[in-house]
């Protein structure tokens, strides 16, 4: 990001520079990021136009209550995916220390906090892998739900359709993440960036990582905590 | 409007704006977590959804901190933002027509269709912690209660 351009002058629309003041790659990351978000919306609000259609609902805490290596019947409710959350939040403040080392052009910085950043992402993954084998080992999948509403009535399927469908979209984004992150650490090794005179890609990539980041604050508040 | 855009370009922010901010979004995520816990096993129906309210209202501080400094948008220029976030204000219309239509459609159901209303009110009796021999008979009674529940909230 060009955070030295001289001054802006009044007439930002006059022609001659770009009245963003970005680069095209990130403004259209900007905008893919947009329409994603409209995507997310759209799963987050159907899941909430059928969860207040419907009289009664499972309880989060009974049914996402295990550990892992915990002993069988553990109650344990919010602890894995708090810890889950810490993990994508710490990813995303590594995330931001390589964006800024890479302003800075220090390479060893951007390769330190993208390991980092993939690590923090294979161990998101390697959570929801676990709590997604968990609950299929208990009776839940698409189309399959064992556990009873709050009041002790029957439920219907509507609830793990949603929680698999929105929080398998959001894993698959944050394993793309990984991937591209991946990418960008190859890149960053093989001094691409440093030939090109700028990291600017990694600041796409680091939005993208973001985003990926804010999603989960959502999914995690509408599937775990309310 | 080119005012203001002048200033933001020039404070980039620094190592502290991430330390600071990292701060905020881990205090915000465990006032969340308690909020939480204090809600398990509360019967209290009005102060559970001004719970849940607090913890939206959390969720949105916490998008708000992720977007504005660690995806910078905060320092962008404002016509950039504004292509961004003008856009975005579609969700409100989008949430409150959605869910109003869902809640009306709830409490149609619950007047006019007396299975739906019966269905929801009968209780299950709880399969006490079924263990993995069971897993297989589980997920079959389950299956039938789930398609059980579909052709009547179909019409």
């Amino acid at each position: 990001m060009s955070t030295t351009t001289t001054a802006t002058t009044p007439k930002l629309w006059s022609g001659g520079k770009s009245p963003f003041n970005v680069e095209y790659g990130k403004l259209m990351m900007w905008y893919f990021l947009m329409s994603d978000a409209f995507t997310f919306g759209a799963f987050l609000i159907s899941y909430g136009t059928i969860r207040f259609s419907t009289n009664g609902w499972p309880d989060p805490n009974v049914v996402f209550k295990s550990f892992p290596f915990a002993p069988e019947g553990v109650n344990a409710p919010l602890v894995f995916v708090s810890i889950m959350t810490f993990i994508l939040i710490i990813s995303s403040v590594t995330m931001v220390l390589a964006v800024k080392a890479g302003q800075n052009m220090d390479k060893k910085g951007v390769t330190t906090n993208l390991i980092w950043t993939i690590i923090g992402g294979i161990a998101f993954l390697s959570c929801q892998a676990w709590e997604w084998n968990h609950l299929h080992h208990e009776g839940a999948w698409w189309g399959m739900n064992p556990f009873l509403n709050a009041d002790g009535t029957a439920s219907s399927t509507n609830f793990t359709n949603y929680f698999f469908t929105i929080t398998g979209f959001h894993g698959f984004h944050v394993f793309s993440g990984v991937i591209i992150n991946i990418v960008m650490l190859i890149m960053t090794l093989m001094d691409k960036f440093e030939q090109r005179g700028h990291y600017l890609m990694i600041e796409k990539a680091g939005l993208y990582w973001h985003f990926v980041d804010l999603v989960w604050v959502f999914v995690f508040t509408c599937f775990y905590l309310i | 409007m080119s005012h203001t855009a002048e200033h933001e370009v020039h404070h980039d922010g620094g190592t502290k704006e991430i330390v600071k901010v990292t701060i905020i979004l881990s205090v915000l995520t465990i006032i969340e977590l308690i909020l939480g816990f204090w809600m398990i096993g509360m019967t209290s129906e009005g102060l559970r959804l001004a719970i849940k309210g607090s913890i939206v209202i959390l969720m949105l501080a916490k998008a708000f901190y992720i977007v504005a400094y660690f995806m910078h948008l905060k320092h962008e220029l404002k016509n950039l933002i504004m292509t961004i976030v003008v856009p975005l204000a579609l969700f409100i219309w989008f949430i409150t027509a959605f869910l109003t239509d869902g809640n009306s459609f709830r409490n149609l159901r619950n007047t006019y269709d007396p299975h739906f209303k019966e269905q929801s009110t009968i209780k299950v009796e709880k399969k006490e912690a079924p263990k993995h021999e069971e897993k297989h008979d589980q997920k079959h009674d389950t299956k039938h209660e789930g398609y059980l529940d579909e052709p009547r909230t179909t019409h």
